[in-house]
């Protein structure tokens, strides 16, 4: 290497160094590690011999972990198809008719928006509150004379789940309503307004235009969904605890990885070898699910 | 414009459909904002209020109840680490991301590619699944129950969407404000420092946006990291606040209004910029 190359390489690792040592060391290690836990037992902190997929095979096929396992998976699962059913089906309607300047749709942009800021954590205590036996949903329905359906909604195992999540759409449905407004706004509006001059009905120039055009949106608010969704926590901690009250009814995977990492599963003490095993699951669901949904769409994408 | 929704001149199917989408929409906000009145207004009230007449006013307005919460039960001292925490990672995932963006877009070298899938690799992977080793390397380090584990996991996190975001954008400045300035003897540093960084500005916002609204909301990490009460930052606080008070309603109420309204308060004066930070990063 000669002089100017050198100097030219000390000035690439100045700009990079600081920045790729702090996401290897706290990111990309730590992901790795996992995986690498994941394969030995271990005795409280310290590594012990090696096991190879023990652990994973553990977690499916064993009481009490493949229960446990399941149960939240299952949950998980729910909070992904009604998150996609109802947030982002509402957000992808909101976002249309602000993208086509219905009245109000300043206003609304802006309301809309609003909890989406909110700490999670807030917001799970502010509807926790709420939703008590004693709180302000039954006292609403007591107003309104329909004391038969006020329920204990945070404690009934059939209703606890979809409390939460109903709470956690009310939080984020501003999300995606923004970002398909302005992925729509960033069609060109000469699309819209030739087809309406050709004649085209409202439902032909949505399905027809605005919608192939937005997938890569699509793409992303679903992708983000099933991140978000596998990485359930802090909405279950703060609304049903860390056991996923009532009877494990709203446990999903991030309360179940967290009772075995730090706290355990029925027993007391953490279980580094299963909680790295639920980790490098979780890993695989995200990377696996991620990538299947956006070959899915964008099999479907088109341009212009 | 013929491409906006307008009642006036539509089909009678037309505006009802368009009238019970405003319905809808009303509806959501009433949702959202109804619930947030009624929180602070319930924290001027005592329990008793609250329970025999939840949608009352109070009868007198006393600021007992935030004085309690921020001088004896700490929430000042929570404030105040959140925001030590939020500004201190913020200021390096700036100055390390914007660096990173600089090496990896206006110099071409064989790891370029490699590098900046590494610093991607840190976008789509939840760093809450691997809290185990996280935890190991922290307390190798020994930064347990110090802010700066916090710090660090923080601007580790940011880094990755800002290298994605400030790359971009510096990729797109022409080459030759870099050719005039070296001639005039600038250093690379000066480059980056005095002519990049200003022509970024509106991008770092963006970042800064995207990155400090879920730092400062952020639980999960100072759950892990931040037991002792000293350090905890306001969503830990609530959360042990709410553990340890759990049936003094009027109490609840004024603490979660602490920790939601001044983010309503700063969101009346810059939505626009919230919005377009929030959402950097799901658009191109």
């Amino acid at each position: 290497m000669n002089g100017k190359s050198l100097r030219k390489t000390g000035t690439i690792l100045m700009f990079v160094t600081p920045g790729l040592l702090i996401v290897v060391v706290f990111i990309l290690m730590p992901l790795l590690m996992s995986l690498f836990n994941s394969m030995f037992n271990w005795n409280q902190l310290i590594r012990a011999e090696f096991v190879g997929l023990e652990n994973i095979k553990k977690l499916f096929n064993t009481y009490p972990y493949k229960e446990r396992f399941f149960n939240a998976l299952g949950n998980n699962l729910r909070w992904f198809v009604l998150t996609m059913a109802i947030q982002n089906t509402l957000g992808l309607l909101f976002g249309y008719l602000m993208a086509r300047r219905i009245l109000g749709h300043e206003f609304f942009k802006r309301v809309f928006f609003l909890p989406v800021l909110f700490s999670i954590v807030a917001v799970g205590f502010l509807w926790g509150l709420y939703l008590r036996p004693n709180g302000l949903l039954n006292a609403a329905l007591a107003a309104v004379g329909r004391t038969d359906l006020q329920h204990a909604w945070l404690g009934e195992a059939r209703y606890a789940t979809l409390s939460i999540i109903m709470v956690n759409i009310w939080r984020w449905i501003g999300f995606p309503s923004l970002v398909f407004l302005a992925a729509i706004d960033s069609i060109g509006q000469e699309y819209l307004e030739a087809a309406y001059l050709d004649g085209a009905g409202e439902w032909q120039v949505f399905w027809k235009i605005v919608f192939p055009l937005i997938i890569p949106a699509i793409t992303v608010i679903t992708v983000l969904t099933i991140i978000g969704s596998l990485n359930v926590f802090e909405q279950v901690y703060t609304m049903a605890g860390l056991d996923g009250a009532p009877n494990y009814a709203t446990d999903t995977i991030g309360t179940l990885f967290y009772r075995t990492a730090f706290g355990s599963v029925d027993s007391g003490s953490p279980e580094i070898g299963i909680g790295s095993a639920i980790s490098v699951v979780i890993y695989l669901m995200t990377f696996f699910f991620s990538l299947f949904s956006i070959i899915f769409t964008r099999s479907k994408e088109v341009e212009l | 414009m013929i491409t906006d929704f307008q009642l006036r001149n539509a089909s009678t199917l037309k505006k009802i459909i368009l009238l019970i989408c405003l319905v809808v929409m009303l509806i959501y906000v009433i949702l959202i904002l109804y619930p947030l009145f009624n929180m602070v207004v319930s924290s001027f009230k005592t329990t008793r209020q609250i329970l025999q007449h939840p949608f009352s006013l109070p009868e007198t307005v006393s600021f007992a109840n935030y004085k309690t919460l921020w001088v004896d039960k700490g929430f000042a001292n929570y404030f105040i680490n959140s925001i030590i925490i939020t500004v201190s990672a913020m200021v390096f995932v700036v100055i390390f991301g914007s660096m990173a963006s600089f090496g990896i877009s206006r110099y071409s070298f064989k790891a370029n590619t490699l590098v900046y899938m590494l610093f991607l690799s840190g976008i789509m992977l939840p760093l809450k699944a691997a809290i185990i080793p996280l935890f190991l390397i922290i307390k190798k380090l020994a930064l347990v129950n110090t802010r700066l584990s916090c710090i660090f996991i923080f601007i580790a996190m940011g880094i990755p969407s800002t290298v994605f975001i400030l790359a971009g954008f510096m990729k797109m400045i022409p080459k030759d404000i870099e050719y005039a300035a070296r001639i005039d003897g600038c250093s690379d540093f000066r480059i980056y420092a005095q002519i990049f960084m200003p022509l970024c500005a509106s991008s770092i916002a963006l970042v800064t946006i995207y990155n400090a609204v879920p730092i400062w909301n952020d639980f999960f990490f100072p759950l892990v990291f931040l037991q002792s009460e000293k350090f905890k930052t306001l969503p830990v606080g609530l959360s042990s606040f709410f553990g340890q008070n759990s049936t003094n309603w009027g109490l609840l109420f004024t603490g979660l209004s602490i920790a939601i309204v001044p983010m309503v308060v700063m969101y009346l004066f810059m939505s626009k910029y919230f919005i377009r930070g929030m959402i950097a990063g799901a658009i191109k």
